[in-house]
């Protein structure tokens, strides 16, 4: 669990680099096995405990995992500790259930049909072993109870009808599971005996011949319930859904607002941002992704198409249009062209776990952001900077809208996001960390790496930067880059070196 | 097994119907869970029913809720209270599910029955139970354990007592902030059975925890903490303790802690007596008055009148006054709406003089407000002012606001309006129910909007209620029946309604001479629609004329309009003419 991390104790300077092994695959394609578009993965989230898994497609299911090791931790997690077992696993995975989150709709008013595809996942707190989720498409939020229940075989039964032979008129009404009316009427009118009535009486002792039913069967079975369905207060499309800290509130994002939500009421929300102006004609920005700080209940950063993030204070005003702080980075001078304002738009930020700093991913970059620094990022990744050239083309096949999403390591020191291809890619963002790495979502995901002809050592950082964006870029002209395999979504895992990332509807994990 | 006899029977399936497949039958089950003890008896309850409900509950939210609220009425069932603690076990777990509802519901009736338990029992059962609770694994079970302290408390012998208010000082400081908002709701209730000794050590420092919270959720949970605490302290222990955290609230960082003191400040004045009050809660009231935040000026003036109530009315004159003119201009419509809603009663506390001089002027410009909420929540306390000031001055400046009210283009304010014209009528009296307001009336009648339309004939009906039958026929009756020449068939049918609505309340002679001419003529018109209108509303004229009447006039014209070309008109005449024919019978 700590492989990585005794390391950066160390005070020899930045973490060594992760050697990223191949771990899982979930849904892998055949060779020449066509994707079905229901089966695309369209969100992915760990839990907090790291515990469980969660995908959503886009045929609105939901596919949970969890981590086989941890349940054997969980057993005799004290006793582990206690002997100082080597932890020589890496954490493994295995599928839990699946349930339908989302049907496709159709909203007669606005003659829209409203796609099945669920757009978030996020983990709420558990309790009492049952899990508890959210899930989003365009227009609604759900939230999901999953809990393990026992199958109930009932092993007597007393009124079984067939020992009530001759009563005809009362077996038939239980037979016919119709007992609302018999018990409001008593049995039958001739016999006028209105046992259920509160005013009879029973003999003190009560009578022997009932029993209780007896249950027996200790097999369990997961059962999805949908508790509370928040609909009807996005008329835009849902980005981003998040949790408050305070574990009773949630925001829900679109291009236009942010309504806050208590967990337990689903009927009002409150709008806590509104950027629709008057006249549509003067939108100049929209909302592209928001998250609650991890600690503060009352700070809630979000990003715009623009380039910035806004932090913004939910103490200050019940509406909170007027941001707290603005992170934004001064455009360089000279530089600007027609894709610049296009690539500069945000798809997606996260906070690091200890709530300092916020990632956000452009279509160029990643970049990194002090939340007591608002002049510039404080450090900026290129991801896949060979593309800069072609965006042109990317512009023309619409490539250049695409959301890549992006995540940090739990420890904070490392962050990652995808590319095309199928590649994503891993920085180390600690002071004076260079690492940087490539790798490909499928069972060998150094192969480009390999082929690459100097792999990247520590001491010439720099100069592998620019030879391996030569080598991707031969690669490119070899095997023509592929702009339709995009490595759209991928989640750390909270406390070890994991990685989930999404290829299509495929699930790979890798750790290190 | 035993064979059941047959009485027996009904009772049998509802047993075994505890555990049927289908929700509805689980839970009606569970409803009469009591019925089931009865017929078990007390013993087998105890040694059967209760264990079986323990160990069955991983049922559906619906049944644990249900299964909750019965066991709190248990006690009788399992053989009265001596053996109340069976009733623990099966609650317990029902205080540790996920669904908040159930939760809340097995800890009131853990309440409920730790009310009626002996003193031993509690000792032995009860604050066991609340121990494990309190260090449960789950928050769930935690959240729970804070409802029960209250119960518990009491009884528990010197020590114990000890340990329950360190735990509960636990619990304040609990990492989830799920059980500190627990802990912060259920403190005042705590508190209230806590000595006073411990009271000012012990509670005072779980209090200070909580008013210092990181989370603004609790922060504001604590607020309604401070008007329960400052009810059981002494005065200047309040002055010494809760004053200073309040008046540091009111000044929150956090727009909803503020929000929160603007809504409970005047329960602390009590607390704090006079002087205090004076010093440090009117000057914090002003600044909430005057916050940067609307929510919270909308809090603070839907306050003003129980502040001003408390304060005397120089004080309020002096303090309030001031703010409550810079509300009434207020750049948010809905603080002006809130302030209207109450101002209302400030009249009575600051007397004649200056309700004429201060306030007036005030209701007048929130009368004329641009937002038709600001006029309807002013327009719905009249009578409060009508007593102070009296109907003249307030008749001139009334009058403007309704009709401009009664014409606004969005259709709700309108019927808004409508439903307090009775209201009004009665309040102010015949005498302010002028040609103006008459006329306005009539023209509700003929509004584009069907709801309007049929607000507006039952507006004519509690008129005619009010003023009497005489009135009535003045100033209503004439020109309603006018109407009913009207080119259009659905004005002509709202008129037969208000003719159906009016006929009872005017009584059987102005119903024959007036209104009975008009529908029988309507029974000529050629559309259907009022025809089978007609007929239905001669079937609830009836009963009320003569029986000669419905012979010479009614059942002809019925009669006619059964033979009709038009089916529905044939089949609500012959409903009407079969339901005469009842009437008949049961007359003859």
């Amino acid at each position: 669990m700590k492989g990585g991390d005794e390391e950066v104790a160390a005070p020899a300077g930045p973490p060594q680099p992760l050697d990223w092994k191949f771990s899982q695959v979930f849904g892998e394609r055949t060779a020449g096995e066509e994707i079905q578009e229901v089966d695309i993965i369209s969100a992915i989230e760990f839990d907090k405990t790291g515990d469980h898994l969660a995908t959503g497609d886009r045929g609105g299911r939901v596919v949970l995992f969890e981590r086989t090791d941890a349940k054997d931790r969980g057993l005799s997690r004290r006793d582990l500790e206690r002997t100082d077992y080597p932890i020589s696993r890496h954490p493994e995975f295995r599928y839990k259930t699946e349930f339908q989150s989302h049907e496709p709709e159709f909203d007669y008013l606005k003659s829209l049909e409203i796609e099945e595809k669920i757009n978030k996942i996020r983990w709420c707190q558990t309790a009492n072993s049952a899990l508890f989720l959210l899930s989003a498409n365009d227009k609604t939020i759900k939230f999901w109870k999953v809990q393990e229940k026992k199958i109930k075989k009932i092993s007597k039964i007393i009124a079984d009808p067939s020992k009530a032979v001759g009563n005809g008129n009362v077996a038939s009404s239980s037979n016919s599971n119709s007992p609302k009316s018999f018990l409001a009427n008593g049995v039958s009118p001739d016999r006028s005996c209105n046992h259920l009535g509160n005013d009879i009486s029973f003999p003190p002792g009560g009578l022997p011949s009932l029993c209780l039913p007896v249950v027996t069967s200790q097999e369990t079975n997961l059962v999805a319930r949908c508790r509370r369905v928040y609909g009807h207060a996005h008329d835009y499309h849902i980005n981003s859904i998040s949790n408050n800290s305070d574990g009773e509130t949630f925001i829900s994002a679109d291009d236009l607002r942010i309504n806050l939500w208590n967990l337990e009421i689903s009927n009002q929300s409150f709008n806590i941002v509104d950027l629709k102006p008057a006249n549509m004609e003067d939108l100049t920005e929209v909302i592209t992704s928001a998250e609650f700080h991890p600690a503060h209940c009352n700070m809630l950063a979000y990003s715009s198409s623009k380039g910035s993030i806004r932090l913004i204070d939910l103490r200050q005003s019940a509406l909170c249009d007027s941001h707290a702080k603005l992170f934004e980075e001064p455009e360089a001078p000279g530089s600007r062209s027609f894709f610049t304002e296009i690539i500069a738009s945000i798809s997606d930020i996260k906070f690091a776990k200890d709530g300092r700093y916020i990632l956000s991913r452009d279509y160029m970059t990643l970049k990194l952001w002090d939340i007591n620094m608002d002049s510039g990022p404080v450090a900026t990744f290129q991801v896949h900077e060979y593309l800069r050239p072609k965006l042109c083309d990317l512009y023309e096949n619409d490539s250049i809208f695409d959301k890549f999403e992006c995540c940090l390591s739990g420890d904070g020191l490392r962050v990652a996001t995808g590319s095309y291809s199928n590649l994503f890619r891993v920085f180390g963002c600690a002071p004076g960390s260079t690492e940087t790495t490539t790798l490909e979502a499928s069972k060998n995901p150094m192969r480009t790496q390999v082929q690459s002809p100097s792999r990247p050592s520590r001491s010439l950082n720099s100069i592998t930067r620019v030879v391996r964006r030569e080598t991707l870029g031969v690669d490119a002209n070899g095997n023509s880059l592929d702009f339709t395999t995009k490595l759209l979504h991928l989640a750390w895992h909270p406390t070890e070196n994991l990685i989930a990332c999404v290829a299509a509807n495929s699930l790979y994990m890798y750790y290190a | 097994m035993a064979m059941i006899d047959e009485p027996l029977y009904p009772i049998a399936v509802l047993i075994d119907e505890l555990k049927n497949e289908d929700i509805q039958l689980r839970l009606n089950s569970i409803r009469k869970l009591s019925t089931i003890a009865r017929a078990l008896g007390e013993e087998r309850t105890r040694k059967e029913l209760i264990p079986f409900l323990s160990e069955n509950n991983d049922d559906d939210d619906e049944v644990l809720l249900a299964m909750a609220e019965e066991l709190g009425v248990f006690i009788p069932y399992v053989g009265g209270v001596e053996h109340a603690n069976v009733l623990l076990p099966p609650l317990e777990t029902l205080c540790i599910v996920e669904e908040t509802c159930v939760r809340d519901k097995a800890v009131e009736s853990l309440c409920r029955i730790g009310a009626q338990m002996r003193e031993q029992d509690l000792v032995e059962f009860f604050i066991p139970l609340l121990k494990r609770l309190a260090a449960g694994e789950w928050f769930t079970a935690r959240v729970s354990s804070c409802g029960l302290f209250h119960i518990a408390y009491p009884s528990a012998p010197e020590a114990l007592k000890t340990e329950l208010r360190t735990l509960y000082g636990q619990l304040c400081q609990d990492d989830m902030p799920m059980v500190r908002r627990s802990a912060a709701t259920n403190l005042g209730k705590f508190a209230a059975t806590v000595e006073a000794p411990h009271l000012k050590v012990d509670i005072m420092s779980m209090f200070d925890d909580l008013t210092h919270d990181d989370q603004d959720s609790v922060r504001l949970l604590a607020v309604e903490g401070c008007a329960a605490l400052g009810k059981l302290l002494e005065p200047q222990d309040c002055v010494a303790h809760i004053l200073p955290v309040i008046v540091n609230f009111s000044q929150d960082k956090s727009w909803r802690v503020r929000y929160m003191v603007a809504n409970q400040l005047y329960e602390l004045c009590e607390a704090v007596g006079p002087e205090p009050t004076r010093s440090d809660l009117v000057p914090a009231y002003v600044r909430l008055l005057r916050d940067n935040e609307a929510e919270v000026r909308i809090a603070a003036a839907g306050k003003v009148t129980k502040f001003c109530r408390i304060l005397n009315s120089e004080l309020a004159i002096q303090n309030i006054l001031p703010c409550v003119k810079e509300l009434s201009t207020d750049s948010s419509q809905h603080v002006r709406s809130a302030l209207a809603s109450v101002i209302m009663g400030m009249a009575p506390i600051l007397g004649k003089d200056a309700t004429i001089e201060q306030l007036l002027p005030i209701f007048l410009s929130l009368l004329k407000d641009e937002f038709p909420d600001v006029r309807l929540n002013i327009i719905s306390k009249l009578d409060q002012v009508n007593q102070v000031i009296g109907i003249d001055l307030l008749s001139q400046s009334l009058l403007p606001a309704i009709v401009e009210l009664a014409e606004d283009r969005h259709w709700r304010v309108r019927l808004a309006i409508i439903e307090y014209i009775p209201l009004l009528a009665s309040q102010l009296g015949v005498g302010f129910f002028d040609d103006k307001l008459g006329a306005l009336c009539m023209q509700w009648l003929k509004d584009k909007v069907y709801s309007i339309r049929d607000a507006a004939a039952n507006n004519v009906k509690r008129l005619a209620e009010e003023f009497g039958p005489d009135w009535a026929m003045q100033h209503i009756v004439p020109q309603v029946l006018d109407m009913i020449n009207n080119p259009h068939y659905l004005y002509r049918m709202t008129i037969l309604h208000a003719v159906s609505l009016l006929a009872p309340v005017m009584g059987k002679d102005i119903t024959c001479s007036k209104l009975l001419p008009v529908v029988i003529n309507a029974s000529k018109d050629r559309v259907p629609n009022i025809k089978f209108n007609v007929a239905k509303v001669l079937q609830s004229l009836i009963p009320i004329v003569d029986q000669s009447v419905v012979e010479k006039t009614i059942r002809p014209c019925l009669v006619e309009l059964s033979e009709d070309p038009d089916v529905d008109v044939r089949y609500f005449a012959t409903q009407a003419l079969q339901s005469s024919d009842q009437q008949m019978m049961m007359s003859s």
